[in-house]
């Protein structure tokens, strides 16, 4: 780092602060027997009430957890699917079939949670944890594409016409060729489904139906009446199972890799 | 092990001088042919036929056509690949073969003509179900499967047993050399490795002809020479039909049965090593198959098999010619560096017909087994000649730059070509 301005240790000094401040203030918060934001003394009480007295907050864990994964994995394969055939399929209107696919990343979350429900509506679907569950599995589709294809780029074709030359029908080279060989890019675009899944806000909301809150949704609704510490509480919760999630998937494509 | 005969087999220079007299005509040939394989016994398709262990088959291609968009790769190509032939297609690159071999393989289309395999048409046949396996210019090795996996893989596909594939596969690793690599991941070997892992997978279903694109291009120069040698081998143990693509004039030279040399999308001449090398049928490939003087001639006279040119840069030189060429006509005259002997004290007792001119060592490359001589002639054109190191010192005073020496050759292995070959 230059020490002839202090320009760069201040930049650095501030986005650590409003980075990690946030995070310590509520951890700390989480622990305080206090509601309020004074200090009185340590407690676990918050998190008693979160493990132990909050039946609908698990409930929409529950929901989120449904969703993430469910919408994630379909997501998964099709977005595959579709990045396999967008590299090497050869048929008409290609490229438009690309930039439609990619289209939802493009679009405002709110035109696209709008245009779901009145969609949905029109049709007469109703809403719940369904119509959140084909609305991930759109929004998804175009991550997904995006990773599986960056890791097909690097992909060495002649392997694919090595295995057809060995007697592998389309089925047998898509199975144990094209799948297996960037497993590292669908298991990250897997990843990044279930993220983005499980903290979506914007487009949930619109497609949510009674009895379908997933968990952003929750901790929305809760903080309109004021702050909870158990909303503190399970935010720890869930910073502690996110670090051990990124750690043990950076270790997994380490491996993967290999 | 078996060498190139013309160039390195002394028994058949030897032979060469007695028929002489009939040099150059096809019934020459044949018996110079049928001769070679009297003295080279060694030779793996002698061997082969001998054996009877004959498993490959005849690739018959006719009248292939082949564009991309407005780019012709392939102009009415044909050709056929006799049964267990190590048969090579030979050109600088862009001159086709490659889309040759990959319409054998099934990933490409001809526009026009029919490539048959022991007379069935293949091309209605889809690639996976053609009996024509293909060793990769780029390995082309499964990266998440082991060693034993890649060779195993075909197998896997037909759903044999476990017991049967570990056999298999052993007994190929071995014919590879691969022993003690089989748990390894392709990307813990080293090229060459990755390279017999790929044949060994190519050949594990038994294929009827087996393709090799340009696999050894990647390697070093020392282990390609002793993989080529490897190749030959495993081509006598397996006897299938093997069809080689290079730009290696070296590589197909040393091993093939038969040599095909391509240009800009045609064929130039099918022949065996020697006879592409002694007899190039243009001035492509005189040029592109080893080292050679070319130049452009003017037919003067012909008088039966000699024919008198005034060559430019040599002036007027004799050569034979079993097809004599027109008088009038511009030709290309070509004379191979080795043909050519060279002393710093004028030849005497010189067979008739030799052409004999004097100049000036332009510039000496020593190179061990031989020295290269650049001899500036009075006319200002450079001439090669280059002299072998038969004897721990070789006769005469040793021949230093700017010495005036003498070069001579005999009308007998001088050469008349057609002009440059391939071009519209």
């Amino acid at each position: 780092m230059s020490t002839k301005s202090g320009f760069p240790r201040f930049v650095y000094i501030f986005v650590t602060f409003f980075l990690i401040a946030p995070l310590i203030v509520l951890v700390v918060a989480s622990f305080n027997a206090s509601r309020s934001m004074q200090w009185e003394r340590f407690s676990l009480e918050w998190y008693r009430r979160l493990f132990f007295q909050s039946r609908d907050l698990w409930r929409a864990v529950r929901n989120s957890v449904v969703i993430a994964l469910s919408s994630a994995t379909v997501a998964t394969i099709i977005g595959s699917l579709a990045a396999i055939g967008i590299r090497w399929g050869r048929f008409r209107l290609k490229s438009y079939v690309q930039t439609v696919t990619l289209m939802p990343l493009l679009l405002p979350e709110i035109i696209l949670g709008v245009s779901l429900l009145i969609f949905f509506a029109s049709i007469g679907v109703p809403l719940g944890l369904g119509t959140i569950f084909i609305a991930h599995t759109c929004f998804n589709l175009p991550f997904v594409i995006l990773i599986v294809l960056a890791r097909l780029e690097e992909f060495d074709f002649s392997i694919i016409e090595a295995a057809y030359d060995l007697g592998a029908r389309e089925r047998d080279t898509l199975i144990r060729v094209i799948v297996p060989v960037s497993m590292p890019g669908i298991l990250s675009a897997f990843l990044t489904a279930v993220t983005l899944s499980l903290e979506d806000f914007v487009i949930t909301f619109f497609v949510a139906g009674p009895g379908s809150t997933t968990l952003p949704l929750y901790v929305y609704s809760a903080i309109r009446f004021g702050v909870s510490p158990v909303i503190n509480a399970l935010s720890v919760v869930m910073i502690a199972v996110t670090v051990a999630l990124v750690l043990l998937a950076r270790n997994m494509l380490k491996y993967i890799a290999k | 092990m078996y060498q190139t005969p013309a160039i390195a087999g002394s028994p058949v220079l030897t032979v060469r001088k007695n028929v002489l007299t009939v040099r150059r005509n096809v019934l020459t040939h044949q018996r110079k042919r049928d001769i070679l394989v009297d003295v080279a016994p060694g030779r793996p398709n002698t061997r082969r036929r001998q054996s009877g262990k004959l498993k490959g088959s005849e690739v018959r291609i006719d009248g292939v056509d082949k564009a991309f968009g407005e780019f012709p790769a392939l102009i009415d190509v044909s050709l056929t690949v006799k049964k267990g032939e190590f048969f090579s297609l030979l050109g600088p690159s862009g001159c086709g073969k490659t889309t040759l071999l990959r319409i054998i393989a099934g990933f490409e289309t001809p526009d026009v003509g029919s490539v048959l395999i022991d007379d069935v048409d293949i091309l209605p046949i889809p690639p996976n179900r053609r009996h024509v396996n293909t060793v990769f210019q780029s390995y082309a090795l499964f990266p998440h499967l082991s060693v034993f996996e890649n060779i195993a893989f075909p197998l896997r596909l037909r759903g044999l047993g476990e017991k049967v594939v570990t056999q298999r596969v052993e007994s190929y690793i071995e014919l590879v050399r691969l022993h003690g690599q089989a748990r390894k991941m392709p990307s813990q070997i080293s090229g060459g490795q990755k390279q017999r892992v790929a044949i060994a997978r190519a050949l594990i279903n038994e294929p009827d002809v087996l393709l090799l694109d340009e696999p050894l291009s990647a390697l070093d120069a020392k282990l390609r020479q002793q993989l080529l040698i490897e190749l030959d081998t495993i081509h006598d143990s397996v006897g299938v039909t093997f069809i080689y693509v290079t730009h290696d004039q070296q590589e197909a030279l040393s091993v093939s049965d038969r040599v095909a040399v391509m240009n800009l999308g045609r064929v130039l001449q099918i022949g065996a090593p020697f006879e592409i090398y002694e007899q190039p049928a243009d001035e492509f490939v005189a040029n592109f198959i080893g080292d050679t003087n070319i130049q452009p001639a003017v037919v003067t006279s012909v008088e039966g098999e000699l024919s008198r040119l005034d060559a430019e840069g040599l002036g007027p030189v004799v050569v034979t010619c079993d097809v004599p060429p027109e008088p009038g006509h511009t030709v290309r005259h070509t004379i191979r560096p080795e043909k050519i002997r060279i002393s710093k004290k004028r030849p005497e007792g010189l067979a008739p017909n030799t052409n004999i001119l004097q100049g000036l060592v332009d510039e000496r490359i020593y190179s061990g087994f031989q020295s290269k001589f650049f001899v500036e002639l009075p006319s200002g054109y450079v001439i090669k000649a280059f002299q072998q190191h038969a004897r721990f010192l070789d006769d005469g005073p040793e021949i230093e730059w700017k010495d005036p020496v003498w070069v001579w050759w005999n009308a007998n292995d001088g050469y008349v070509v057609t002009p440059r070959g391939g071009d519209e």
